[in-house]
Order: C-alpha cells, then structure tokens, then sequence
C-alpha cells in the first residue's frame, strides 16, 4: 500500500523534444506503477523528482531542437537524478561526431563512430559488463539488453558499464546525479526494467 | 558479442492475427497482444507484426494495435505491411513501434527510403525485399512475391543501404513455405555486400535451418511465422542448440 502510494505520488518527467519513440519509455513506466509526464517546460522539468531524456534520431538535429527551447542550458543545471537513454546519454557527452555538434558536456568523453569494418547500427541484444552503479543493484554481470546505434562513447572515467562490440565501450555513464545509458532499458525486457525501477527508486 | 536474433512473425488483419496460431493456453487465439506478449516471455529477441488487411480503417486500427503492443510488451517490435508515407510511419513510431518496414512503396519510390531515414533516423527503417530466381537470376517481387519486377536483387540491396535503410529484411519467394531453409547463398552474398544488418526470412522449417542461416547465409537474424505459430519449433529450443553450435545467443 505505502510502495503504490509513493509511486503514484513520485513525479517522473520524460523530456518532450520531438526526438523519436517517447512513448516506449511512458508504457515502461507504467507497467512498473508508475506515471511518466511528457512534458518541455522548463518549471515542470525543474519541479520533477526524476527525470528522464530520451532520445532517437541524429545528435546534431536532436541537439538544435534542445537549443531552440533552452533546454540546453536547463539540464546540466537540474538537481534530481537524471537518465539520459540512447541518443539522450550521448547528447549529455562533450562532443558528438555525428553532424559534429557540440552535447551538453555533462560526461566529459567524446562519441564516436564504430569502426567501418564492423555492421552498422549496432543492432540487437548485447552483454553489459563490469558493473558499477545503484542503478544495476540486482542485475548480473553480462546480462543481456537491446541496443540501436551507430556512435559510441568510449570507455572514460565515468563509466559504469561497458559492452564489446568490436571495442569495449561505455554502455553506461554516471556522473553526480546524471546517468545515462546507451541501451534502451524500455526494450531489454526483465533486466530493463529492473534498471529502469533501481533509477526510479534513487 | 552482439547476438544473432530470432524474431516471430505476426500477419495482421484488420487488427487481428490471422495464420491459425496453435497455442493452447491462449485466451483468444486472434488476440495479436497476447500472443506477443507470449512470444516476448518465451525467449523471441523482437516481433514483427505484418499488416495484410486491406480497409480504409487500415491505419487506425493498426495504430491502436501498435499501442496495444506497445503498453504491453517489454522487447523491440518492427510493424510492415502498405506503409507507403512519411506520415504512415510518423503515426506508427508515435503510436510505440520500434521500427517500420517499407516493401513494394520503396520499390515504386526509392526516394521515400531516403527521407524516411532523414526523418527518423536509419535505425527505423527496415526495407524488406522479397525477391525469387527467374531464369537463374535473383528479381525482386512485389506484392507479396506474385508481381516481378526487372529490378536485380543484388543491385537493389546496394541500393536500399545507400539511401538509408537500417536493416535489411530478404524473403526468398522460392524458399518460403517449403520449409527446406533459407536461401542461405543468396543471403550470404547480401551480407557481404552491405554493412548493415540483414534478416533471413522463408524456409524454416527445422532448428537446423535457422543455424545454417546464420553460419552459412551469415544472417544477424532469422525471420519465421508458422513453425513458431504451430509450435513446430520452440523458440528456447531453438537458442539450445543454436548455443550448442557455438551460435551467439540471447538465452
């Protein structure tokens, strides 16, 4: 009774930027009780108990969007855990090759393309490993999750866990209270969502 | 390592699955949700869902069934079948689709498969090709393989990934339904032609098959609808021996 309750009184905000597929990670939320916000206002976003950015698409468009409505300036500054997811966790980086755009600089590392020789977008289900964060509290050592992407973040000293795939490479990223991962935890089944539920419950 | 995936198949008609399904403890079995959300517990790696109905409701109905499944289910899902605009896949991304498949409209319109992978970014955009052997030369076919076309297979994947497509879903026409496997020298040249993922598809018809498509044909995932449907084979099954054959796998 009291778990369902603080549940439904915990304010999770999912940020609206018109980048891809925002609605996985709502029915995410959902079917672990809880309720995800879509929202672009600044007030809302700065008031949420959690915050999540999405993101699907290509960094330097993704990014000019963030621009056009501040939100460039408002994350870094935001105070309560934040999960960056996919394309969101490589926009919170220095610097992205993809259309060279300058990210949010919150994970001081640069992303990436893979190298030619190996099958591009990195498809499918793959291993996370060497496991250091709260939000992987229960998740065992080369577990699987499902990933989309063509650039990477290479492994720095914000890395709390790695995946290979033709190089090892950053899988998730923490700083302070900014995580973020490269898979999408809304699509890798149990584990996902255990990662998705050790966020919430920060 | 990345893993080799398995995905069922579901034909869709007018928001409901039609092959006949053979699972018992389905409630309802032409309920599309509940059979994905069985597929996603016994171990599939994602699902398509091929929409074969033909209505002006088409569209309204598929979205609301996207939302279904995507409310409900916890892995990737790709939805295909007369998506033909830019607006057609905006809905079904909108509505929780993970990735839309393009077929016969990017045949008639390559250009659509470049401003769909603008729009949306590649990794959404898988371009399915069904194509079969005439006169011992591969030709890609419309309509569900029964319309040809002078168009070379080989040329048209070069071509499909030059334009932007994320994946590359090949049905071989004179494979599928004979339940002999895949058409693995064909599949084996696509792979080694792109650099993009390709998905076998047609011709399961033994847990050996789904093997030798991906160590002979070198597919990244194998596509099937009725051995999983009538429980011919079981998807756990399947991984087992894929395992046991040093096949990368999602167990």
């Amino acid at each position: 009774m009291s778990i369902e309750k603080s549940k439904a009184s915990e304010k999770i905000v999912i940020i609206d930027y018109g980048a891809g597929n925002i609605q996985s990670i709502k029915f995410a939320l959902e079917r672990l009780g809880y309720t995800g916000v879509l929202s672009s206002d600044a007030e809302e976003i700065k008031s949420a108990d959690k915050v999540i950015f999405p993101g699907v698409g290509e960094a330097s468009s993704a990014m000019k969007k963030l621009k056009s409505t501040g939100l460039d300036t408002l994350i870094p500054q935001l105070k309560q855990p934040v999960l960056g997811i996919c394309l969101g966790m490589q926009l919170m980086c220095n610097w992205s090759e993809e259309g060279d755009t300058e990210g949010l600089g919150i994970f001081d590392v640069d992303v990436i393309h893979f190298e030619k020789t190996l099958k591009v977008p990195h498809i499918g289900w793959n291993r996370i490993k060497e496991l250091k964060s709260d939000i992987f509290e229960g998740i065992a050592e080369q577990e699987f999750v499902y990933l989309v992407h063509s650039f990477y973040a290479p492994v720095c000293s914000e890395t709390i866990a790695k995946c290979d795939y033709g190089v090892n490479y950053s899988s998730a990223l923490q700083k302070n209270n900014f995580y973020g991962v490269q898979f999408h935890p809304e699509k890798s089944s149990e584990a996902g969502e255990k990662i998705l539920k050790n966020f919430l419950k920060i | 390592m990345l893993t080799k995936r398995i995905i069922p198949c579901l034909d869709i008609k007018d928001g409901r699955t039609v092959k006949g399904v053979n699972f018992v403890s389905l409630r309802d079995a032409g309920d599309p949700v509940e059979l994905a959300e069985i597929y996603s517990k016994s171990g599939a790696d994602e699902l398509v869902f091929l929409d074969i109905s033909a209505t002006e409701e088409k569209r309204k109905t598929l979205a609301e069934l996207v939302r279904k499944v995507a409310a409900t289910v916890n892995i990737p899902f790709t939805v295909g079948g007369g998506i033909s605009s830019v607006e057609d896949v905006d809905v079904l991304l909108q509505n929780g689709a993970d990735k839309v498949s393009i077929n016969s409209a990017a045949v008639k319109n390559p250009e659509l498969i470049n401003e769909l992978a603008a729009k949306f970014g590649r990794q959404c955009i898988v371009v399915a090709i069904d194509a079969r052997q005439v006169q011992g030369k591969w030709l890609v076919h419309l309509v569900g393989g029964k319309v040809p076309t002078e168009i070379d297979l080989f040329d048209w994947v070069k071509e499909v990934e030059e334009r932007g497509a994320g994946e590359i879903l090949f049905t071989s026409m004179d494979h599928d339904g004979t339940k002999a496997g895949f058409a693995n020298e064909a599949l084996a040249k696509i792979s080694d032609m792109v650099s993009i993922p390709v998905i076998a598809s047609g011709g399961a018809g033994d847990k050996e098959h789904f093997c030798d498509a991906f160590t002979k044909g070198k597919a990244d995932a194998a596509l099937a609808a009725s051995v999983f449907h009538f429980k011919e084979i079981e998807i756990r099954d399947l991984k087992q021996k894929m395992k046991e054959k040093g096949i990368e796998v999602r167990m």
